[in-house]
């Protein structure tokens, strides 16, 4: 029974991965949301007691794979992240959903740029104004997210 | 009833675990280089996903192929015949020149130009880290690709494979940050380095003293130094000289020639064993 929470779990990360690397056309692809951890966010204040660091590392190191960058700055992101948001999830739980999406349009707003650091570093780039669009954009897809895997979870019964 | 986190291991340790973990990665990551088994592995175990990632595109490319009318195609097929009418006729004299240039190099006894093997690889549309420029290619070590080979397209160098797994590898662009290219401009062989400066249309010369010939509309060919690259492949062209006197090295952008914002198919050269290279 606990296994087929978990391979629910799995199979929705699955479709933010392939949504994550899927192309789109070059004038779009700076506002695209990080599905991924999204996905993961909600989750973690759904289910704070399975979904956590472990997975978020994890989800992590498979996103530097895929995309390319520089093994574990993804995993360090995502770990911190999900840290803030499992840390605090009975407060968050009780905002309204657009307090919600405020909240975590910040929290993507930390992830860019603590992933930006940390590519500076390792890749001599500067910071451009523009990376930080997909905060907003994940920000104005968190309610929808929100809503659509409350009813995944419920239709299937994950807890 | 779920203890929420009652009896388990607390937050703060697995966040100190992960940041401990994480950091060790980056940092093994930064200072090994090469395909490792560990990494080519780590590799081929997301290429699945690259793969299932692109379906979407091949799809939407399928019915845009399969839309397009009879006299589009006739068109195109007429088009094709008559490059390859005009390139087959080149092809001639190469095949003479090669001979002839065997010759002459047999004739000053200098070592002969050793040949390569040659593999076609195709672009799958992943989206890539926007940090940096590269692509992932449908071609991995079961092809027998290697990291550091030499990838280009039907015009020029566009860059070089930097990790291979059984079935994908990943190409990094002349364009990145990271990424430079040895050259000499083809007017005058004078040796250079360009380097990639994060635009797909722009690259940048290191080091170009005031005093060197450089001109707009040089050819910039590698020059098959550092041994990745082998020589004489168009790499940019100099689009713009800032000769200011009041810093040490002259300013000189180049456009690279190949066209790096719509690659497709490409073609990985072999790579040129050490032996032949040592003789």
């Amino acid at each position: 029974m606990i296994k087929r929470h978990y391979l629910l779990i799995c199979f929705s990360l699955f479709l933010a991965l392939v949504m994550a690397l899927m192309p789109l056309p070059l004038s779009t692809d700076i506002f695209r949301p990080d599905w991924v951890l999204l996905v993961l966010m909600y989750w973690s204040l759904a289910l704070p007691h399975r979904v956590n660091i472990g997975w978020a590392w994890v989800t992590g190191l498979i996103i530097d794979l895929a995309t390319g960058s520089p093994l574990g700055v993804n995993s360090l992101c995502y770990s911190v992240c999900i840290y803030i948001t499992v840390s605090n999830f009975q407060k968050i739980r009780n905002f309204s959903i657009w307090q919600q999406a405020v909240l975590v349009g910040l929290f993507l707003a930390l992830y860019h740029l603590l992933q930006f650091w940390l590519n500076h570093f390792l890749l001599d780039i500067y910071f451009n104004p523009e990376y930080l669009w997909p905060a907003l954009t994940g920000m104005f897809c968190w309610p929808w997210i929100f809503l659509l895997l409350r009813k995944y979870r419920r239709q299937f019964r994950i807890r | 009833m779920n203890l929420l986190f009652g009896r388990t291991i607390s937050l703060q340790f697995r966040l100190t675990v992960a940041v401990i973990l994480s950091i060790l990665l980056i940092l093994g990551d930064r200072y090994t280089s090469g395909g490792t088994v560990l990494r080519t592995s780590l590799h081929t175990l997301v290429s699945p996903l690259l793969y299932f990632a692109n379906v979407p595109y091949e799809v939407l490319s399928l019915g845009a192929r399969s839309l397009q009318t009879r006299d589009q195609l006739l068109d195109e097929n007429q088009a094709l015949r008559e490059k390859q009418l005009l390139q087959s006729e080149q092809l001639q004299q190469l095949q003479f020149l090669k001979k002839e240039n065997q010759e002459l190099r047999a004739l000053l006894s200098a070592s002969a130009r050793e040949k390569s093997s040659r593999l076609i690889g195709q672009v799958l549309s992943v989206h890539s880290n926007r940090y940096s420029h590269q692509v992932v290619i449908n071609k991995g070590t079961i092809d027998g690709l290697q990291v550091g080979q030499a990838v280009i397209d039907e015009l020029g160098i566009v860059g070089q494979v930097t990790h291979t797994g059984t079935t994908t590898s990943r190409v990094l662009l002349v364009t990145d940050t990271t990424h430079a290219t040895p050259v000499r401009i083809l007017r005058n062989d004078v040796r250079t380095v360009v380097e990639g400066m994060g635009k797909l249309n722009q690259l940048t010369l290191s080091h170009v003293p005031h005093s060197q010939d450089v001109r707009i509309g040089d050819v910039l060919v590698t020059s098959g130094l550092g041994g990745t690259f082998p020589e004489g492949y168009p790499v940019a062209v100099v689009t713009s000289i800032d000769r200011d006197e009041s810093v040490p090295f002259a300013k000189v952008y180049a456009e690279p020639i190949a066209q790096l914002d719509r690659v497709r198919l490409l073609v990985v050269l072999g790579k040129r064993n050490l032996e032949s290279r040592n003789d």
